[in-house]
């Protein structure tokens, strides 16, 4: 594997055998010297053209804790603005002699871009509406070990339900896929208006009716729903949305026992999420921030622990 | 300059001898004895190509395009007349500024370079531009077009087309609903947009225009041409329209017949065009109405782009593609390779009804004794891998670098003179 | 560190210098000079280093837990991402490093199956270094086959083979391989 750019380039094996990695990975966390030598004398560039204080310092974190030298670019409406096109911006980088970028950028396809031009390698921190293959990793290794706590393995038979704005997510892109590797059933439900083209194509159920989904799902990931899709009339008001596809108390109640609750974050407390749901006993969504580094490092670790760059 | 091509085959089957002569074709039997010859035997002798849309970026971005440049590659590709869309800087709006096109044409042109004007003031879509004085210019302006953008105001498109009515004019329109297509539309609206997350561009943003503006046209009864038609929708109101006889005409680019939605999955954005490359269906829609002159003519939307504007993100890099060198090598690949057309309906798609809508005198008439020696000669059997570097085009966004495709054009003659030569 | 997917010996060039009993043996005398060089199990810590390494010090740990009476603590220590070749070789999924509570002032015995460059050991001590500090690091191993490429000696051996170059010395555990042996298997390529 050169690159991460999507979980269309993942196999389940290498799918696991992240999943796995991050435990170990998990567990440097707690030793008194928090680094593994593994990467030293790399140098990772997180080049970050939209923002995610999250994202980045977690890519940051996981590259220090594997002793590789990361630097952080914010190049948020640098090039377009500054007349520099993407590539050159890239290609100026890579001359340095940069082994790894780990690349956000608002466009979809643009990590896929880079990849192309550039000499390094690249890992893909979420372009546009496409795909967010970390994200989506941390989320099946938050699931697991949930369902792990409740006694059982793997992801076979397991009801996902992602809820929310599909349409702009690239979180749903990624898990969808990713989900397909590993086993789990995947609900979408959202307002019909953000559903993307082509959705019924997937291999998931799709549905506007998220009471219907309630007793039976076993993980319900809420997605942020951004106020100005409201402008694009994607949907009238955010009450309305509330009504019909927040996590509300009710909702919560109709969950079934040891139901996980995801959000991949920064959540709209009471649009898509009410605050007894965030918070709940079950509530995943702190477990999910501190996934981040484990799969990062061990992202980063398949990507860079060897030269020849493959896991295969 | 005179010269005797012998042997050669015209569209219809005849085999026939072509005396070039002072610019016109004379009776070869009247050619004196010595007289410089060419051996055109195999060779397929069809009256020059006639392109109704094309991006020659001079003024304002003379780095991608320019007359000399495009009109070079213009005469690769076969063709011995193309109009020059409006979208300059500054937009060709006014008389002076046609005039300034026309000149270039005349001075530095390998072909026959006839001026499209702006409907609108600076492609604005809200005043009408000077359409009369451009049509009276030195330029004689006959085709109107804000292309790249959508006369979309209903109102404003309904004066131009009753406007132009004065002197003959034709509007053609660029079919986008900038409402359901907006800015950052640059995907075929599909489960290929869904998948790789990038904004659709739905065919109905373009057949709701083309609806709209038969409708316009019947009302006017004035004549509006659909630029560019990629879709299955568009066609077949076309269709309608025609039966009902609307005077309405179109045209389908080589790349629309060609190239489908999947090759964005590589995010190369040589393949990001407006509107977008279709899937199959409509792809095949399109050939099928080429085929039984649903649609016209063969337009190539030959779009230069310098680098810098194509190495951006997917839904910044500029649209369009590079058209008149492969256009001919297309049609044959997709019309004629696979019996869906024959030569003298290529013809007709290719010269003779462009020439016609664009009223160009000159251009597209058949290879008779007394017409103006404008004509190419064509390989139909030989193929060649396209080699993007190798165009005359300043640019180099070709959608068909390495791909196999008939190479077809041995050489073109304009007015009796030979602008290409393999 | 042995790969158990590739150390399995094939029957025709290979021998066996140790069978069941004789590996049996020699776990024992090892277990009892761990034992004495420590005067008692006070303050042990045994870490294997996979893949073989690991049941060794089960074995070693339970050989002496039976002297003594009282279990001896024992882990894993993975050195994958401590190794000086670990960029030239395709990447590994790294084995689980697992240790018991603290090490810090305690005495770990690094236990691995054939001690030969003495790299791993090398990396070993890097990895040790960012758990803790223990008051003394041990090693054992089940065979000393020479040709070392560092300053580094093993404490207690359970066997030592001169072995050439172009010679494999390779350790069965039954654990992992089904029976216990150590063989030599010739290569006619210098390893």
């Amino acid at each position: 594997m050169r690159h991460l750019l999507g979980c269309a380039d993942l196999s389940a094996t290498d799918a696991i055998a992240i999943l796995d990695l991050a435990e170990e990975m998990q567990q440097v966390q707690s030793r008194p010297v928090k680094k593994l030598p593994a990467l030293r004398g790399r140098t990772i560039v997180n080049i970050f053209f939209e923002d995610s204080t999250r994202t980045r310092t977690s890519f940051e974190i996981a590259g220090k804790w594997l002793s590789a030298d990361t630097i952080n670019v914010s190049a948020k409406g640098s090039s377009v603005s500054k007349g520099e096109s993407l590539r050159d911006t890239m290609l100026t980088l890579d001359a340095m002699g940069v082994d790894c970028f780990v690349i956000r950028h608002p466009s979809s396809g643009a990590a896929a871009q880079v990849a192309s031009w550039v000499r390094a390698q690249v890992v893909n921190a979420g372009d546009g509406q496409h795909e967010h293959p970390t994200q989506a990793l941390l989320d099946a290794y938050t699931m697991r070990k949930h369902f792990r706590s409740l006694g059982n393995d793997g992801f076979a038979g397991k009801k996902i339900a992602i809820v929310g704005d599909l349409l702009h997510s690239r979180v749903v892109r990624s898990n969808v896929l990713l989900q397909n590797l590993l086993g789990g059933e995947v609900v979408l439900v959202a307002p019909p208006t953000l559903l993307p083209t082509g959705v019924e194509n997937w291999g998931c159920q799709v549905t506007s009716d998220f009471d219907s989904v309630l007793p039976e799902a076993d993980i319900v990931m809420m997605l942020r729903v951004q106020r100005e899709r409201m402008a694009g009339g994607y949907f009238p008001t955010e009450r309305e949305y509330t009504a019909g596809y927040g996590l509300t108390e009710e909702r919560l109640r109709a969950l079934k026992p040891g139901a996980g609750i995801c959000h991949p974050g920064p959540m709209n407390r009471g649009v898509e999420i009410s605050s007894a749901a965030a918070d709940a006993a079950n509530s995943l969504v702190l477990e999910q921030v501190a996934s981040g580094v484990a799969i990062r490092m061990s992202v980063l670790y398949h990507l860079l622990g060897s030269d020849e760059g493959a896991m295969r | 300059m005179s010269l005797l091509i012998t042997g050669a085959r015209l569209a219809d089957g005849t085999v026939t001898d072509l005396y070039l002569n002072d610019g016109v074709l004379a009776d070869p039997a009247s050619a004196p004895v010595g007289v410089e010859r060419f051996d055109a035997d195999g060779l397929l002798a069809i009256p020059g190509l006639v392109d109704l849309h094309t991006h020659l970026r001079q003024p304002g971005r003379e780095d991608a395009e320019t007359v000399d440049s495009g009109t070079d590659a213009a005469a690769r590709g076969g063709f011995t007349c193309v109009h020059a869309m409006a979208n300059t800087s500054p937009v060709t709006d006014t008389a002076e500024a046609a005039e300034y096109v026309h000149a270039l044409g005349e001075r530095e042109g390998h072909c026959q370079v006839q001026v499209v004007g702006a409907v609108t003031k600076g492609l604005a879509g809200e005043e009408l531009a000077e359409l009369g004085m451009m049509a009276d210019s030195k330029a004689k302006v006959r085709v109107f077009s804000d292309d790249g953008k959508c006369v979309s105001d209903s109102l404003l498109m309904r004066r131009a087309l009753t406007y132009v009515k004065a002197f003959d004019g034709m509007v053609a329109q660029h079919s986008q609903d900038p409402r359901l297509a907006g800015p950052t539309a640059c995907c075929h609206e599909s489960e290929w947009s869904g998948r790789l997350g990038l904004p659709g561009w739905p065919s109905q943003a373009e057949s709701v225009i083309v609806a709209r503006d038969v409708e316009l046209a019947a009302l006017t009864d004035s004549r509006v041409h659909v630029c560019h038609v990629s879709t299955a929708e568009s066609v077949e109101i076309i269709r309608w329209a025609k039966k009902r006889g609307v005077k309405v005409t179109a045209e389908a680019t080589p790349h629309h017949l060609l190239l489908d939605t999947p090759l964005v999955a590589s995010y190369d954005t040589t393949f990001k065009v407006n509107p977008p490359l279709r899937t199959s269906e409509h792809l095949e829609a399109v050939r099928e109405a080429l085929a039984d002159g649903t649609i016209d003519i063969v337009g190539t939307d030959h779009a230069p782009h310098a680098r810098q504007d194509k190495d951006h993100p997917f839904d910044i890099a500029l649209p369009g593609m590079l058209g008149l060198e492969q256009a001919l090598a297309v049609v044959i690949e997709v019309m004629i390779n696979t019996g869906r057309m024959d030569w003298p309906t290529l013809v007709q798609r290719m010269s003779s009804t462009p020439a016609r809508l664009g009223q160009v005198p000159g251009q597209g008439r058949p290879l008779a004794i007394g017409e103006p020696a404008n004509l190419v000669l064509v390989d139909p059997t030989a193929r060649a891998s396209v080699d993007a570097a190798a165009s005359k085009s300043r640019s180099r966004n070709n959608p068909y670098h390495g791909r196999d495709l008939p190479d077809p054009v041995v050489a073109t003659y304009w007015r009796g003179r030979l602008t290409y030569s393999r | 560190m042995a790969d158990p997917a590739t150390d399995t010996p094939s029957p025709q060039f290979s021998r066996v210098v140790a069978d069941e009993s004789e590996v049996a043996r020699a776990l024992t005398r090892m277990a009892h000079e761990l034992l004495e060089a420590n005067h008692g199990a006070e303050n042990l810590v045994l870490l294997g280093i996979p893949t073989r390494g690991v049941p060794l010090a089960r074995r070693l740990a339970a050989l002496i837990e039976k002297v003594e009476g009282r279990p001896v603590r024992q882990g894993e220590l993975d050195i994958t991402m401590y190794r000086d070749d670990l960029r030239a070789n395709p990447t590994r999924n790294p084995g689980r490093t697992a240790i018991p509570g603290s090490i810090d002032d305690s005495v770990v015995v690094l236990v691995d199956d054939v001690l030969y460059s003495g790299r791993t050991i090398g990396a070993a001590f890097d990895a040790l270094r960012d758990l803790g500090r223990p008051r003394a690091v041990r090693l054992a191993v089940l065979v000393d086959r020479g040709h070392r490429e560092l300053p580094i000696a093993a404490d207690t051996v359970g066997r030592t083979i001169q072995a050439a170059d172009d010679e494999r010395v390779a350790v069965q555990l039954a654990e992992l391989d089904g029976t216990d042996a150590i063989t030599i298997t010739r290569t006619g390529k210098e390893s």
